[in-house]
């Protein structure tokens, strides 16, 4: 080996805690990178074979009744491959492990054959028998929820008759990987299920024979869904077609989607920050590396070694550091992909598992770091380049110190010769003392970007469950209701408060942009069930105008005062242009408001509601569940605190991985930071501070020349640390913290400041304590000696 | 530029009859250093002949260090010709200074410059890996006595040592002109002359021309000419008739 390789060698090795150090923050970019980047190739490539294998459908639609003789007319529809008609309906289920009913959306499948189209997979069991017309096939997610086994029994309220029916098997399908009911934001499984039953005998419970409600197309290859949908929509209309609408918004898909996407922007974010840090760290140490070893380069100059050949040595440096780290991050990235996957599976359960890295994100990992270790290194190989020998020969004049203006200011008496030394060596080169800050600070800043998380979470639950829903529960009905149907069950003990809703499925239409939705009325003032802008203001609707969520806002790119298009697809399907009166900064979904007055209106009907949301009394629930449970016009009942629960249990299963990976890299870099930033200020100090010693210094007088700098450092490190932190979080939720799902609001909490804070008290105390150690063995003879 | 690669082993003649390696010609070197400019060289004329062993005498600051590191193609000086065997090193450009310090030019400096982190035989190594010709490390470290310390890091040598060490790096190339700066001005008088007497051994047996740079005007003895530098120029030029040994030079 080249006599310089060696020396490259030999250097690494004398600073391997920094050269550690730096590498883990590499390898925590590395490893963030391929964890995500290789969850989400594998959930995508697991999400493409699932669909495939199971024939996921193309197009969804849903209707109020159609005779099933339309089959061949949509069969023909140009581009279409295969249609499956079904019926669908939504059923109160009464599991005897909960007071409160749950609600299981029943999907018929064919019992002659195997569906053709959103095929179900049995977990456990075996397919529903043709010849036992009480079988059931229930998701797995439910049935883990309830301990529900194949031969156990279900009753459920079918059209208002009690049933009972026997689970023949445990059931997963493609178009129920997230089972989410309309207006949640997320999976409970505890409280929603799907069914899937003996077609014949679901027609026959809800009056269907015959006909069919539901209908799931498969398009030949190629063919873009719009023509398709345009030629269903036309010949559902007159049966009550809801509109149809393509996979990509299909709400089980759509959620894998924006998962997947907010995984694979992870992914990309959060890498970039660290090697951003990464690169910085490399600047700085290979930056001093380059001044410590000013005569060294003289040398390999005088001797005959390039430009290049010197350039190459430095650059080869941070080369063999990002290599180092690369090595580890992948390794690591690989290990915790592979766990993410498991993770990820426990609660998508998918059927089969595609794991898989490909080459081309450990290549962008390894390209990545690569040219950020470039990056770090430029500045400090362009110093070793410049350097001209013959100056770099003679020794280095003494540095241009000068009266600090804490002295000028008269206030230099008060200080002693040791705090002197301080205060003028921070002020000789304000430009490197403001680079020792910003590197600490970064350490602090990385611990509040990787834990702002948790308080942007908790600020949503708080504003959109407390602040913003202040009812109890959700009552769902069947069918709309005259009003009179409220107050009924206003009448229901235990029942405090009453607020009526009306939901009607509609598109909205602006410039080329349309969107399939629906839209939600409510009173102009509402108590319970109200619509937050910012995490503070409730609003109030007014009439005639519709209120946006701003995630809707943007899906159609309407603004407050521009007109959108209606077309409301149930009952008289009236076809209206409104004005859009204001956008909401909500934090959760995207959702079209209006005053329920206009909405009656718009739909032409007298005072009608879709379900009210309610206030009950604590001690009663029961009784009220009993009796909702038994009232057949009642669809579904949602209760709030279980969506409170499952919308912290789903951020626990996801976010909190997310979240404990991302403050596990932020405390390896925090630490990284300050702990290089204490070995560079001792290896450029030993000198002084040995000469000190012979001087007649003791240990603790040098240890507070050196670590009552790095202490000062600290203390402005920490808030400028906080407030780059609050930078970061604010560029990640700019940037990333926007899907169709929610808007992670900008909430930084104290706790998260406090951690931050902690984080930098601790890795600046350890670093500290390490140089103390390396200060109480400082060879004296030896460093004066050594000019190095 | 081109430059001759291969090196030259003269056999001793008489210095005048030689051929010319290095010739200067109104040399000036300026420094600005903030506000004034510090002038290193005012003017300097001078040769240098094949095989010869010439000692640059001045106080400090008499600019010889200049002349040394503009001679060695580390520097360039502000006006005036450098010729190196007639190839003039003023109008080089950095790459082929490179090239000519890689092949023809071997540097001792007074704090030896080694790298700390290799050991004997590697600081040698640094030299032999780029160069055309090389002597194998180990012959190096030979020719200065120190064969039996190649595996030693620079820190476990005496400061006599580690310039030894800094010689057989300069020889190992083969230089055609080796070029010493104050080599002894770190060392005591016993090891000084232990060091003298490896490069006066390197300009006897190799032929290769030297140049030392020194403030002590003892170690002129041990030159065929001397050139006293005072204040940026040439103050004198002496030739001696004999050279002394290192070892009979009076401190």
């Amino acid at each position: 080996m080249p006599a310089i390789h060696r020396k490259l060698l030999r250097d690494l090795w004398r600073i391997k805690g920094q050269v550690l150090a730096i590498a883990l923050v590499i390898a925590a970019a590395v490893t963030v990178f391929i964890m995500y980047l290789g969850a989400f190739d594998s959930l995508q490539l697991t999400r493409a074979a699932y669909y495939d294998r199971y024939r996921f459908a193309d197009v969804f639609a849903s209707l109020k009744r159609a005779p099933r003789r339309l089959e061949d007319r949509i069969r023909e529809i140009p581009g279409v491959a295969q249609a499956e008609l079904r019926v669908s309906a939504d059923v109160s289920l009464d599991m005897p492990d909960m007071a409160e009913p749950a609600v299981a959306q029943f999907v018929s499948i064919p019992v002659q054959r195997r569906t053709m189209l959103n095929d179900v997979f049995i977990r456990r069991g075996r397919y529903i028998d043709p010849n036992r017309p009480n079988e059931v096939l229930v998701n797995e997610g439910f049935a883990l929820a309830h301990g529900l086994e194949p031969g156990d029994s279900i009753a459920a309220v079918v059209n208002g008759t009690r049933r009972v029916f026997e689970i023949a098997g445990v059931a997963l399908s493609p178009e129920f990987v997230y089972i989410i009911r309309p207006g949640n934001v997320v999976p409970d499984n505890e409280h929603h299920g799907v069914v899937w039953m003996n077609e014949r005998e679901l027609a026959a419970a809800f009056d269907m024979e015959g006909g069919f409600n539901d209908v799931a197309l498969r398009l030949m290859p190629g063919v873009a869904g719009d023509d398709v949908i345009a030629a269903l929509d036309r010949m559902l209309e007159r049966y009550g077609g809801r509109g149809a609408i393509t996979r990509d918004t299909q709400l089980s898909n759509w959620f894998l989607t924006n998962e997947l996407s907010q995984l694979q922007s992870f992914g990309t974010m959060v890498p970039i920050i660290f090697l951003a840090v990464a690169a910085f760290l490399l600047n700085v140490v290979l930056g001093r590396i380059v001044t410590l070893q000013r005569e060294q380069i003289a040398a390999l100059k005088a001797l005959g070694y390039s430009n290049f050949e010197v350039g190459l040595h430095y650059y080869l440096w941070a080369l063999a550091v990002a290599v180092i780290g690369i090595a580890i991050g992948i390794g690591g990235g690989t290990w915790l992909a592979s766990s993410m996957m498991n993770l990820y599976n426990d609660f998508f359960r998918f059927p089969i598992l595609e794991f898989r890295i490909s080459p081309s994100i450990i290549a962008a990992a390894v390209a990545v770091s690569l040219a950020s270790a470039l990056l770090g290194a430029r500045g400090a190989v362009r110093r070793a380049v410049r350097l001209p020998p013959a100056e770099a020969m003679r020794p280095q004049t003494p540095a241009q110190y000068s009266v600090s203006l804490i002295e000028r200011l008269g206030l230099g008496s008060w200080l002693s010769p040791p705090t002197r030394m301080i205060v003028r060596n921070l002020t000789r080169r304000p430009l490197r003392t403001l680079l020792s800050i910003v590197g600490i600070a970064f350490g602090g800043a990385m611990v509040v970007e990787g834990s702002f998380f948790i308080d942007a979470m908790n600020s949503i639950v708080a504003t959109e469950f407390s602040v913003a829903q202040r009812q109890d529960l959700t009552v769902t009905f069947v069918e709309p209701r005259s009003a009179g149907a409220m107050y009924e069950i206003a009448g229901l003990d235990g029942v405090m408060n009453v607020e009526p809703m009306r939901a009607v499925p509609a598109r909205l239409r602006f410039g080329h942009r349309s969107r399939q939705t629906s839209i939600t009325g409510l009173v102009a003032n509402p108590d319970l069930m109200r619509v937050v802008h910012a995490g503070r203001t409730a609003i109030s609707f007014p009439p005639g105008g519709l209120v946006l969520s701003r995630q809707m806002s943007r899906i159609i790119g309407a603004a407050a005062g521009d007109t959108v298009t209606i077309e409301v697809l149930e009952g008289s399907r009236p076809t209206r242009d409104v004005t859009v009166a204001r956008v909401v900064d909500d934090y959760l979904g995207a959702y079209v408001y209006m005053e329920i007055d206009t909405v009656n209106d718009l739909m032409r009907e007298s005072r009608v509601v879709s379900g009210a949301v309610l206030q009950v009394d604590g001690l009663r629930t029961d009784a009220i569940y009993d009796r909702l449970k038994n009232t057949p016009s009642v669809a579904a009942v949602t209760l709030k605190e279980a969506a409170v629960e499952g919308f912290r249990a789903t951020i626990e299963q996801n976010m909190d991985v997310i979240i404990f990976f991302n403050q596990v890299f932020s405390s390896v870099i925090a630490f990284g930071v300050i702990y290089n930033a204490a070995r560079i200020s001792l290896s450029e100090r030993a000198w002084e501070l040995a000469s000190l010693r012979v001087l007649g210094f003791t240990k603790g007088e040098i240890a507070y020349v050196l670590l009552g700098e790095f202490a000062l450092l600290t203390a402005v490190a920490i808030p400028t640390g906080l407030l780059l932190g609050y930078g970061l979080a604010w560029l990640t939720v700019e940037t990333i913290g926007t899907t169709e799902l929610y808007r992670i609001p900008l909430v930084v909490g104290d706790n998260t400041y406090a951690r931050a804070t902690i984080s930098v008290l601790v890795a600046t105390f350890v670093s500290s304590a390490v140089v103390r150690r390396r200060l109480n063995r400082l060879d004296l003879v030896g460093v004066l000696k050594a000019r190095e | 530029m081109t430059l001759p690669s291969e090196t030259t082993r003269v056999e001793p003649q008489a210095p005048s009859d030689r051929a010319t390696v290095f010739e200067a010609r109104q040399v000036t070197k300026v420094y600005p250093m903030g506000d004034v400019d510090v002038h290193a060289l005012r003017g300097v004329d001078f040769a240098l002949r094949e095989s010869e062993f010439i000692v640059l005498l001045g106080p400090s600051g008499s600019g010889k260090s200049t002349l040394l590191n503009i001679l060695g193609g580390l520097d360039v000086p502000t006006s005036g010709d450098v010729f190196y065997r007639g190839d003039a090193l003023t109008t080089a450009d950095e790459s082929t200074l490179t090239r000519y310090r890689r092949n023809h030019v071997g540097f001792v400096f007074q704090f030896y410059n080694l790298i700390p982190s290799l050991t004997a035989r590697e600081n040698v190594a640094l030299v032999t890996d780029i160069g055309e010709d090389p002597l194998t490390p180990e012959e190096a470290l030979e020719r200065v006595d120190l064969g039996d310390r190649l595996d030693h890091f620079p820190s476990q040598l005496s400061g006599g040592q580690q310039q030894r060490v800094a010689i057989a790096r300069a020889i190992a190339k083969n230089p055609d002109v080796l070029l010493c700066d104050e080599p002894t001005g770190a060392l005591d008088i016993q090891t000084g002359v232990v060091v003298l007497e490896a490069i006066a051994k390197v300009n006897r047996e190799l032929g290769t021309t030297t140049a030392v740079i020194t403030h002590n005007a003892s170690i002129a003895e041990m030159a065929d000419r001397v050139v006293a530098l005072a204040d940026g120029r040439i103050a004198s030029i002496r030739e001696n008739s004999t050279r002394k040994t290192p070892r009979d030079l009076s401190w």
